[in-house]
């Protein structure tokens, strides 16, 4: 009888959180995202830099399914993202949607367990409860009950960030999280998410600010219509890389 | 509490006969659907294309008034009007979709074009027939603006069926449609197909117009879609309230309007339902606890108060 093999824990270190081969997108007939190649760990946060119009928030949405791909294969935790959903959580730019909607803080948190109790699952008291830490680990419980126009940008921005937390997803990928927020915002946001990296979840965030990747990240993929470098910010967030990256002069700035 | 001691005409307690009774609980439902499905095109900033819609059932409705008079029938059958309706409003639709999506032009400019020539169409098909028929009315005038007087008990029913299933659809699906409403990038993640979504309250709100065809009219049906929502906005910052509020404001203007119509035949019903609509925002925009004008006033005044106190 031929012994029965071990399988793998899916949340084994061997297998990526986000695997990218080959992803290509296309907007009408413009190539903004060529044949990207990638790995992003479980544990690790890694940052994707590049210029403005270099696809970055391309590369996430396709990755997401949000905007289709041109070519190219997406895995999470070794599978399709449709059988893994209830892991990936997405942090969107805050200026996509309208603050004006009427929805309480708490009311948008919920949202991030609606894939969880599907569309006749009830909600419970421990359901709200969940909710409440999440909001509580982002520092909005005062503001909890509160209409979401209400709230400053770097509010809002926790709002997503606690939206993600309440789906207790293993990888989160963030657009942007750190756009129009203030640096005590940024601190707080930076603290969770490091939080988050320790407790063995995959953080993947589009970031601009290359004077704080370092501090921040431990892993980098620099981007300009294609992968140009990818890796531990140690060997890969190098001045060659960057004025590939950038080209010479933004380099010389950064 | 006798029924004499209010002076209430009798049509609105339900008194004006079995007929009018159906007729009026119809429109209440049709009228809490409206509020309800137009709450979540509202949210997700669609109000205007249930206009298009709307316009585009007129030359349904007159083509399928022409097949059943060509096949032999008197034309009347209500379901068989309604289908066509649908079918061309579907049409309209898939036009508006088109064109904004397929060409440059901008969604306004899509629902304007597809408004004004089915609805041009429409007429033109109506005069038709009304040379056809020489003399005899094939009482399509209603769809324009809505006629409860002098509609069968099965209308009624279908009316009232056709209102509360879809109420309750939307109601179901309420947290795929809210997702899809606030933030469809992060709804297509958790699994929810925003395009889906989209076609569900499409079709929904198409079943709330054809439903209300008859009773409030093609040309006033997108008022008691958007202004019921609109008005239960100034009264919670909730969704879940709004959507309930709204269901309120278009059930209560769904049954007056029938009720007055009942006493008044005249006068065209679709046109008061939207009044007393009207008159529910008015309100809501004067005393709506969130955002209404004098509420807020009260809030500043308070806050003066404390600021000078503390000064």
């Amino acid at each position: 009888m031929i012994p029965q093999r071990q399988i793998a824990p899916v949340a084994s270190l061997t297998v990526p959180a986000l695997s990218i081969s080959g992803l290509s997108v296309a907007y009408d007939d413009t190539i903004v995202v060529g044949d990207v190649d990638a790995r992003f760990m479980s544990g690790t946060m890694t940052a994707i830099i590049g210029p403005n119009g270099a696809g970055k928030s391309s590369l996430l949405k396709a990755t997401l399914g949000i905007v289709p791909t041109l070519a190219g294969h997406v895995a999470f935790f070794g599978e399709p993202l449709d059988t893994v959903r209830n892991r990936v959580a997405y942090v969107p730019q805050r200026a996509g949607v309208d603050w004006d909607f009427p929805a309480r803080v708490l009311d948008v948190v919920l949202m991030g367990l609606y894939g969880e109790l599907g569309i006749f699952g009830r909600l419970r008291p421990s359901h709200e409860k969940r909710a409440m830490d999440c909001i509580a680990r982002v520092g909005l419980t005062d503001f909890a009950r509160r209409q979401i126009g209400a709230l400053s940008g770097g509010q809002q921005q926790r709002v997503f960030l606690a939206r993600a937390l309440a789906q207790r997803a293993d990888i989160l990928l963030l657009d942007e999280p750190f756009a129009g927020v203030d640096a005590a915002t940024e601190k707080a946001l930076v603290q969770v998410l490091h939080a988050l990296r320790g407790e063995g979840r995959a953080i993947v965030a589009v970031h601009h600010d290359l004077a704080t990747v370092p501090a921040y990240f431990d892993h980098v993929l620099l981007l300009n219509r294609r992968c140009i470098a990818e890796g531990p910010v140690a060997t890969a967030f190098t001045e060659k890389a960057l004025a590939q990256t950038y080209g010479a002069r933004g380099a010389a700035h950064a | 509490m006798a029924p004499a001691a209010l002076p209430m005409p009798d049509a609105f307690l339900l008194q004006a006969g079995y007929n009018a009774t159906f007729v009026t609980l119809g429109s209440m439902f049709l009228g809490m659907a409206a509020g309800v499905t137009g709450t979540f095109l509202y949210l997700r900033k669609r109000s205007l294309i249930s206009d298009a819609l709307a316009h585009a059932t007129l030359p349904g409705v007159g083509l399928a008034f022409l097949l059943m008079v060509a096949l032999g029938g008197d034309g009347r059958s209500l379901p068989l009007l309604l289908a066509g309706a649908g079918l061309s409003a579907l049409a309209g639709l898939l036009c508006v979709h088109l064109l904004s999506t397929r060409t440059r032009l901008p969604l306004d400019a899509a629902i304007g074009a597809v408004l004004s020539v089915s609805y041009g169409l429409g007429i033109v098909i109506l005069t038709v027939i009304q040379a056809l028929s020489a003399g005899r009315q094939a009482g399509l005038e209603g769809f324009l603006l809505g006629s409860a007087a002098g509609m069968l008990q099965s209308d009624a029913l279908l009316i009232g069926f056709g209102g509360a299933a879809a109420a309750l659809l939307v109601i179901l699906f309420r947290r795929p449609l809210l997702l899809v409403a606030f933030d469809p990038g992060y709804a297509a993640t958790c699994g929810v197909s925003p395009a889906r979504t989209d076609l569900m309250l499409m079709v929904l709100v198409l079943a709330v117009t054809l439903t209300g065809l008859k009773v409030v009219g093609l040309i006033l049906i997108v008022a008691l879609l958007i202004i019921p929502p609109v008005a239960a906005r100034l009264w919670s910052d909730r969704a879940g309230v709004v959507v309930a509020v709204a269901g309120g404001i278009g059930g209560a203007a769904g049954y007056g309007g029938a009720a007055a119509s009942a006493m008044a035949p005249d006068l065209p019903t679709g046109a008061v339902i939207v009044l007393l609509a009207f008159a529910a925002f008015v309100i809501s925009l004067l005393v709506g606890p969130v955002r209404g004008v004098i509420p807020q006033a009260l809030r500043r005044a308070r806050m003066r108060g404390h600021l000078d106190g503390a000064g």
